[in-house]
């Protein structure tokens, strides 16, 4: 029989109560009637199975009248189902999308075997260290610097570059990378087809070798499988295909479509300041990142030592490949998961309030209920059902909202990471950010029914209309999680306020030249056809006289790299004269090669002296173009014009002084920079040397100009491809590009919260509104002034609000602090950006009590009084 | 209790198990187990309502209206305080007549068409 009571346990209670003890007489009987093992053994078999199936029905009957109750329920309160959903989805889907998208850029192991075990090497100044120690390496320090240490299993080296692939139809130009033999087996990443670079010979048999990546395998190819062997032509050289990667390799950047092989040759030895290496390597098993730091300082101390010119001040460094990024990334992406942090605890809070008023509303209901002689459990099951009912519907709209967000997020994937760019949903955050709001709903939807149901028949307060019952400890939650709300929304205003006035003061910094009306576009001359400078300088003066001369294009001229496109590219100097540097650092300038009237083309001032003209070529005197700073520090108090110095291992003299132009970026420091003559580049120099960058400044509009553009370059060389066709104010924009994403998506998060903020605050004084209606009627029918009420309802909101504003602001000072790398030197404690954002909630307020209070003043007493 | 034709027809067709629970009950208040009891001596032990069968279906058709508790109990010698006796309503009475005329009607129809039992 006990097992029976069991099973009985499985019916729900209410069933169990009704008619628990009948069922439990009748099973008796019909033992006490069933002889014999086999008689009984089917007796049991019988009752379990008809147990089972009966009591699943039962549940399924409760559940269907209960989603049958709410649905009537909830489309009787739309607007509290709206509400409530609308709240839900947004909590849900920020949170799926914010956390999927930190979880993809800061976490999730790099797509590489044993992906904590890569690291990338770098050379720098000795101190700094960390993110200040991105520069690359000089073949010379890369080779010894590999043969002397012990703590790497192996190393490599590469350069990323572009090539001109030729093949059928239009020229095209591809990113990809040269690699030394090592670099793709160390990533531990078997090729799809075919084989890697031999490294038997140093590779040497592969130096006419080609690897595509399966992007490029797929769009040039067809993704033929027949495509090892094929012959390809990258800049005019034949090479063949020897393998093709799998899908999800992206190295070292996603924009690589292929790798050709980097041999060293003795000549790239010779220039131990020649710094244009990036390296990676794989640690040995158990050496552990701080081991390894010793042994490279060990070895750093030895190269400085023998080569103090160059290493003197430098250090080596290297940092885990997972930390390729800017720590800007890192902290935009932490504040963004902050930000969602505080609308779920917003959702949460609001969720709350929702369901706390509906409950306040709904008691006479469910005393109506109790007092009928639904039992607590009944009552309770109903509004589980309800409350899941609507945690779903919101979950699932949640789902759309993160799927639409998380593209939106994709630009705060930092490119420099070697991984795809679109992080995809993580389905475990969208589990947990639903329980959470769904244990909420739970929890605040339950916590009333218990109440209800715990009083023995019925409450006869709460049956009586209008009588404002609850008491005051569930009004005090309330405040308190309207006070709540607003602090979340200040602190979410404040640091979107200040971030969109770190990026005014950004786009309002001087780039150093003028970007409106000028538009870019790239031609890479390929070796071996161009080896010769004289004829690449064929090239240029061809295309340039051509184009100067079209209607509307006022001047054009070519740059080794465009400024904030190309950053790096730099030469030590050494004048003569000076004393033994101080700092390394201090002599190091940026370099480009142009060509005449690039000045003029990019609205750079010419401050004195000339520009390079188109006949500095070589056997005449090298001409150097110098920035202001490079003037003042080497030159303070003297003229500048017709000083000579060295760089590049040759002498030059200054002809010409022009403005600084901000080469890394509107928001990072930048060297002096010097320009040579796109003529007196030696032949043999290095291809990212050659100016490839072409610059017109025009009037009227771009569409007809870039066609004619195109041609001109087509008619000097018909294999050359054109390709990275932009403004240069979309260069300058692009510069604010991932912050302004940041910005949108904070700003749309702090628009919310402020919404949300605001319903809240409607929420909970309509609520008290209706409560102390009679209070309110009685007050009028003595005499009180309309306006006595609705300062009583203001003065409410107000207080509430304030209540919130401390803690909010001081919390949002302290967001600031952390976040202050980007502010970009905003204060934290920016008193307008305060201000601003404690009017805004000031004002929500004031519209989230404008209908309460036009509905108190409105209150007629005689109505009111007469209910009682 | 008032009710009017569309109440009556809303329920039909009835549920096999509550059409024989309504007949146990025409003459007779009984408790659960004499219904079961009943219903498998009628239908010569075809029809065995099970006993999650059995209640659920009384537990509608109490909602239903269909079927009142009744207060009335036998004797306390033959009385067994657990059982609970139900007895069939005015309305449980109109819907089982409303359920006997339109099963007859069917029958009377496929009649018609030749289909009378025992026939080729």
């Amino acid at each position: 029989m006990r097992f029976y009571r069991l099973l009985l346990l499985l019916y729900p209670s209410s069933f169990r109560r009704e008619y628990g003890a009948e069922m439990s007489a009748d099973f008796a009987r019909r033992r006490r009637e069933s002889s014999g093992a086999v008689a009984a053994l089917f007796l049991w078999l019988d009752t379990a199975f008809d147990v089972l199936r009966s009591a699943a029905a039962a549940h399924w009957d409760i559940l269907l009248q209960d989603l049958r109750y709410t649905v009537r329920s909830l489309s009787r309160a739309w607007g509290f189902a709206f509400g409530a959903i609308a709240v839900i989805a947004i909590g849900v889907g920020a949170n799926t999308a914010a956390f999927s998208v930190a979880d993809f850029v800061l976490f999730r192991p790099l797509p590489f075997p044993d992906p904590d075990a890569l690291v990338r090497l770098c050379w720098g100044p000795r101190t700094g260290g960390g993110w200040g120690c991105m520069n690359q390496l000089s073949p010379a320090n890369y080779r010894d610097y590999k043969n002397m240490t012990s703590s790497f299993q192996a190393m490599g080296a590469y350069f990323g570059n572009a090539v001109n692939l030729v093949g059928s139809g239009e020229p095209q130009r591809i990113s990809g990378a040269q690699v030394t033999s090592d670099v793709l087996p160390l990533l531990g990443v078997a090729p799809l087809l075919g084989r890697l670079f031999d490294s038997t010979s140093g590779g040497a048999a592969d130096v006419r070798g080609v690897v595509l990546s399966y992007g490029l395998w797929q769009s040039q190819f067809g993704g033929d499988s027949r495509v090892l062997g094929r012959g390809v032509n990258l800049n005019g050289t034949p090479y063949e295909v020897i393998g093709v990667m799998p899908p999800d390799l992206y190295f070292p950047t996603r924009e690589t479509k292929m790798w050709t092989l980097l041999l060293l040759r003795d000549e790239n030895y010779t220039d131990r300041s020649d710094n244009y290496l990036e390296a990676v390597a794989r640690l040995k098993p158990r050496v552990s990142m701080d081991r390894a730091r010793a042994d490279l300082n060990v070895v750093a101390a030895r190269l400085a030592r023998d080569y103090p010119d160059v290493n003197g001040d430098a250090g080596f460094s290297f940092f885990a490949m997972r930390d390729t990024m800017s720590p800007r990334y890192r902290l935009m992406l932490l504040g963004l998961c902050g930000a969602s942090l505080c609308i779920l605890l917003l959702t949460c809070a609001n969720l709350a309030n929702l369901l706390l008023a509906r409950a306040g509303a709904r008691e006479r209901e469910l005393a109506v209920r109790a007092a009928l002689g639904a039992g607590k459990e009944r009552l309770v099951r109903q509004i589980v059902t309800e409350s899941m009912t609507l945690a779903l519907a919101g979950g699932i709209a949640g789902v759309a909202v993160a799927a639409a967000a998380v593209p939106l997020l994709s630009l705060l994937v930092p490119d420099t990471l070697p991984v795809a760019s679109q992080p995809s949903l993580d389905l475990r955050v969208l589990a947990l950010a639903a329980a959470i709001t769904a244990l909420t709903g739970l929890g605040f939807g339950v916590l009333p029914a218990l109440r209800v149901g715990g009083r023995t028949g019925g409450n006869l307060s709460a049956l009586r209309e209008g009588v404002g019952s609850g008491g005051g400890q569930k009004q005090r939650l309330r405040n308190v999680l309207v006070a709540v709300e607003v602090a979340v929304s200040v602190v979410l205003l404040i640091s979107s306020g200040l971030l969109i006035r770190a990026v005014w003061r950004i786009q309002s910094i001087d780039p150093g030249f003028v970007p409106e009306r000028v538009v870019a576009l790239r031609t890479v001359l390929p070796r071996p056809k161009y080896d010769i400078t004289q004829r690449r300088v064929q090239f240029y003066n061809r295309v340039l006289t051509d184009i100067r001369v079209l209607p509307g294009v006022q001047s054009a001229g070519y740059i080794t790299g465009l400024p904030m496109v190309m950053t790096g590219r730099i030469t030590n100097v050494v004048i003569p004269g000076r004393e033994v540097p101080a700092g390394f650092r201090n002599e190091v300038v940026s370099v480009r090669s142009v060509t005449s009237q690039y000045f003029r083309t990019m609205g750079i001032p010419l401050l004195r002296g000339r520009d390079i003209e188109e006949g500095d070529v070589r056997g005449r005197a090298n001409a150097a173009v110098i920035s202001e700073s490079f003037a003042t520090r080497y030159w303070p108090s003297e003229d500048p014009i017709g000083r000579t110095f060295e760089a590049r291992g040759e002498v030059r003299a200054v002809v010409g002084v022009v403005g600084d132009v901000k080469v890394r970026g509107l928001e990072r420091a930048e060297e002096p920079q010097l320009y040579l003559s796109a003529g007196q580049v030696p032949d043999t120099a290095f291809i990212n040397d050659d100016p490839k960058d072409l610059v017109v400044r025009y009037s009227g509009t771009t569409g007809a100009l870039l066609s004619t553009v195109r041609d001109i370059v087509q008619a000097a060389d018909p294999e050359q491809p054109i390709s990275d066709v932009q403004t240069l104010d979309d260069v300058v924009a692009g510069e604010t590009a991932t912050r302004r994403a940041q910005l949108r998506v904070l700003g749309a998060l702090a628009a919310i919260a402020l919404l949300l903020c605001g319903v809240g605050i409607y929420g909970l004084l309509a609520f008290t509104v209706s409560q102390r209606s009679r209070e309110i009627g009685v007050r009028l029918a003595l005499g009180a002034e309309p306006s006595s009420v609705a300062r009583m309802i203001v003065t409410k909101a107000m207080k509430l609000t304030l209540v919130g504003l401390v803690p909010g602001v001081l919390a949002a000072y302290a967001a600031a602090l952390g976040m202050r790398a980007l502010l970009f030197g905003v204060a934290p404690a920016d008193p307008a950006t305060i201000l601003g954002a404690v009017v805004l909630v000031c004002v929500m307020t004031l519209a989230g009590s404008l209908v309460p209070v036009l509905r108190a003043v409105r209150v007629n007493p005689m109505l009111v009084l007469r209910a009682e | 209790m008032a009710y009017s034709r569309t109440d009556v027809d809303a329920l039909l067709p009835l549920p096999l198990a509550t059409f024989h629970i309504l007949i146990a009950l025409a003459h007779e208040d009984r408790h659960g187990y004499a219904i079961m009891l009943d219903v498998a001596k009628r239908t010569d032990g075809e029809l065995r309502l099970s006993a999650g069968t059995l209640y659920r279906s009384i537990q509608r058709m109490l909602e239903q209206g269909l079927i009142t508790e009744t207060n009335e109990r036998p004797a306390p010698e033959l009385d067994d305080e657990r059982r609970r006796y139900y007895r069939i309503t005015p309305f449980g009475a109109a819907v089982a007549r409303a359920e006997t005329q339109r099963m007859a009607n069917l029958v009377r129809m496929a009649r018609v068409e030749g289909l009378s039992p025992g026939r080729a």
